[in-house]
């Protein structure tokens, strides 16, 4: 039918942006050479059956450019990247694999920044570095480092979250304020004068997911950490695998006044930010307030609120405005881009 | 509280719009149809659609898009000569972000990129001129694509090129000015428009005064908006009321930003840089006079003088219809391509790609249906 539609036979920076292209790449190539019952889950972490309980593996890759931002850095991101998403899975991370990827003319002084940074965040969040490997490449074939970490976990008996336990009624919290990793990267990167004002969120939440899963147990129904892509597109990829609409209210979801603003002057929108240190928990609807009151009591979650609910639907995300006014959210399509006016 | 909240708030928004709604029965009653406005600038389109407001007025009155997204009105031509920039041995190409995924006749600068073209995303020119000064092995090529609020900060900075001896830095000009567009929209007989939602950063520019041709000649109502909720519902509720009354006048809505005479310093600018010159715009052909070009005596920094880069005739996407779009005749939900064969990862035209497109917009925010990651 078109002319000259464009076709993509070259691998873009938007395949690795978390969106649309990046689901395309996942289920169209990997999946389709690679896929198997357990990958085709495609949740943040398998779960094996090891004995009596369950094990959880998960892996992750970080590029980040600055490797050094306010709030974390790139080694302190890798462990708790991975650490997330074995903590959202219901799992308790134990072990932790790291592979460094070093451009040659690093400096040493950096590495060990990175490393010691690494270890104090492992320490904090009680998990060992068991398996390494380190690669060095000429200068230019990489920017600067790049570290991929493996994790391992152990979910409990009896602990089941996924999409299959979603209901109409069921209540969705998070545990503060969008976007912050997102926007303090972005203005680290581009030297914007408000860097110094936004903090990244980077936190390992396997305390604060485990507190709640051992205090609410089943009416913990799913949880998702909110990274590339944001609020946004986690939650419409929730409402759309697991076959429910989800209704957020605009004026509930908690951001900061200095990532608000800033989204607005370049024209981003701060549901579509990542962030490191946040996660999406689904509750049912008799346990919220009792979830709402123990994520606040947790250092990681002061800023927590109730931001929506599930309803029946078919994939839907509905965003109430202040004004009463509805509109869609979808999938991040493409890395956000700056504005021109 | 949050200076921008107060534009925000909730409860004075309701009762806007309740007002709005009484105003808008009472338009539909006067001219058997509901009224219809355009919103011409872009990001007016998006504050719409990220406010939920469309949803609300949703058979009360009809909202269409106009050609105010200034990457959305970049012609196919132009769009090819960009991208024949980043083929060039040599050059780098800087570009505002909303460029860079824009389709062209066969590739877009971010297919060209990975490729192995250097196309870098700068949010000032004046950045681009001090990577130029720090890169001197290579030929920096600006793309100027940008309305009044934007062509001035590009002229500055080859100004700054031309005072700091940066030689390697040039701009392509597809900078356009918005009153020449306007008056090719009121001219078209097919248009039917009860008012315009004009733009709030043009206007800063070039003042209240520079509308009123609209009310004078063309007799239609017509008010500045800011971009706040609150704003706009302002902005709709002046127009009924003009509408009702039988008025035209071009209303400053936006007062705490737009003067009656405009922004002296930034036109005085644009006057010592550019000359008005014919160009093309999508959807419209060619405008006289609605384009920048720059003086005889910037050539030196004018990309497109300097490199002269071969471009074949365009080839136009069959069914593609953001021309009709900008011209306010049919929304994007009205296009038979939009969210099929043109979504945001494979765009067939612009208004799928900018930040300011409606169809951007439309399709972040406003379409149902189930269409996601297990599609």
């Amino acid at each position: 039918m078109l002319v000259n539609k464009v076709e993509q036979d070259v691998i873009l920076l938007a395949h690795g942006d978390g969106g649309r292209l990046t689901h395309e790449l996942v289920t169209g190539l990997f999946l389709r050479y690679l896929g198997n019952r357990v990958l085709g889950e495609l949740t943040d972490a398998a779960a094996l059956p090891v004995g009596e309980g369950r094990m959880a593996v998960t892996t992750d890759s970080f590029v980040i450019d600055p490797p050094f931002f306010p709030g974390g850095d790139i080694g302190k991101l890798a462990v708790c990247g991975t650490i997330n998403d074995l903590a959202v899975s219901g799992a308790e991370p134990h072990y932790l694999t790291v592979a460094f990827l070093i451009e040659e003319g690093f400096s040493l002084a950096d590495l060990e920044r990175v490393v010691a940074s690494m270890a104090e965040t492992c320490r904090e969040a009680g998990i060992q570095v068991v398996a390494g490997d380190t690669k060095v490449v000429g200068r230019g074939h990489l920017d600067k480092i790049f570290i991929n970490t493996t994790g391992v976990g152990v979910i409990a008996p009896g602990t089941d979250l996924g999409y299959h336990r979603l209901a109409p009624g069921d209540l969705i919290l998070v545990n503060g304020n969008m976007g912050d990793h997102g926007m303090a990267v972005l203005a680290a990167r581009e030297g914007f004068g408000f860097a110094d004002q936004v903090v990244s969120d980077c936190a390992a939440l396997n305390r604060i997911t485990g507190h709640l899963l051992a205090e609410l147990g089943p009416g913990v129904r799913l949880m998702r950490d909110l990274t590339r892509g944001g609020l946004a597109t986690a939650a419409k990829e929730i409402a759309v695998t697991a076959g429910v609409d989800i209704w957020l209210s605009e004026s509930a979801i908690p951001v900061g006044p200095v990532v608000r603003g800033a989204a607005e002057m370049l024209g981003v929108d701060p549901l579509y930010l990542a962030n490191e240190g946040k996660f999406l928990t689904v509750i049912a609807p008799e346990k919220a307030d009792q979830a709402l009151a123990l994520l606040r009591d947790h250092e990681l979650g002061r800023e927590a609120r109730i931001i929506g609910e599930v309803r029946s639907g078919e994939g839907n995300v509905y965003l109430k405005t202040a004004l009463g006014g509805t509109k869609y959210l979808d999938l991040l399509a493409g890395a956000p881009l700056p504005r021109i006016c | 509280m949050h200076i921008l909240d107060r534009f925000r708030d909730a409860e004075t928004g309701r009762a806007l719009l309740g007002r709005v709604f009484v105003l808008a029965e009472r338009a539909r009653e006067k001219l058997g149809r509901p009224p219809v406005f355009m919103e011409v600038c872009g990001t007016h389109t998006v504050a719409i659609s990220r406010a939920g407001l469309r949803s609300l007025l949703d058979g009360k009155l009809e909202l269409r898009s106009g050609p105010g997204c200034p990457v959305c009105v970049t012609d196919y031509g132009d769009i090819d000569t960009m991208v024949a920039f980043g083929r060039l041995p040599g050059v780098t190409v800087g570009t505002f972000g909303d460029m860079v995924r824009v389709p062209g006749s066969t590739t877009s600068l971010e297919e060209e990129k990975a490729r192995g073209a250097d196309v870098r995303v700068f949010y000032s020119p004046a950045d681009a001129v001090q990577w130029a000064e720090a890169n001197p092995g290579r030929q920096m090529v600006f793309l100027g694509v940008g309305f009044e609020t934007t062509a001035p900060a590009i002229a500055l900075s080859v100004a700054q090129a031309q005072a700091q001896g940066v030689k390697n830095y040039s701009v392509f000009s597809a900078n356009k000015v918005v009153p020449p567009a306007l008056h090719a929209l009121l001219a078209d007989p097919e248009l039917r428009l009860d008012g315009f939602i004009l733009p709030g950063h043009v206007s800063a520019i070039i003042g209240r005064r520079a509308y009123d041709f609209i009310a004078d000649q063309y007799g239609l109502p017509s008010v500045i908006s800011g971009f706040e909720t609150l704003d706009i519902l302002d902005a709709l509720y002046h127009l009924l009321q003009q509408v009702l009354a039988g008025e035209a006048r071009v209303v400053n809505g936006y007062t705490r930003v737009v003067r009656e005479e405009g922004n002296p310093r930034a036109q005085a600018l644009l006057k010592q840089f550019f000359d008005p010159t014919d160009v093309s715009w999508r959807g419209f052909g060619v405008i006289p006079d609605s384009g920048l070009q720059w003086k005889p005596e910037y050539r030196a920094f004018d990309a497109a003088a300097r490199f002269a880069p071969e471009v074949a005739e365009p080839r136009i996407p069959q069914g593609c219809r953001c021309g009709d779009l900008l011209k306010g005749k049919l929304t994007p939900r009205e296009c038979k391509l939009f969210a099929t064969a043109c979504t945001p990862t494979h765009p067939v035209g612009p208004c799928m790609v900018s930040s300011e497109g409606a169809c951007a917009a439309f399709y972040q925010y406003e379409r149902r249906g189930a269409v996601g990651a297990r599609e």
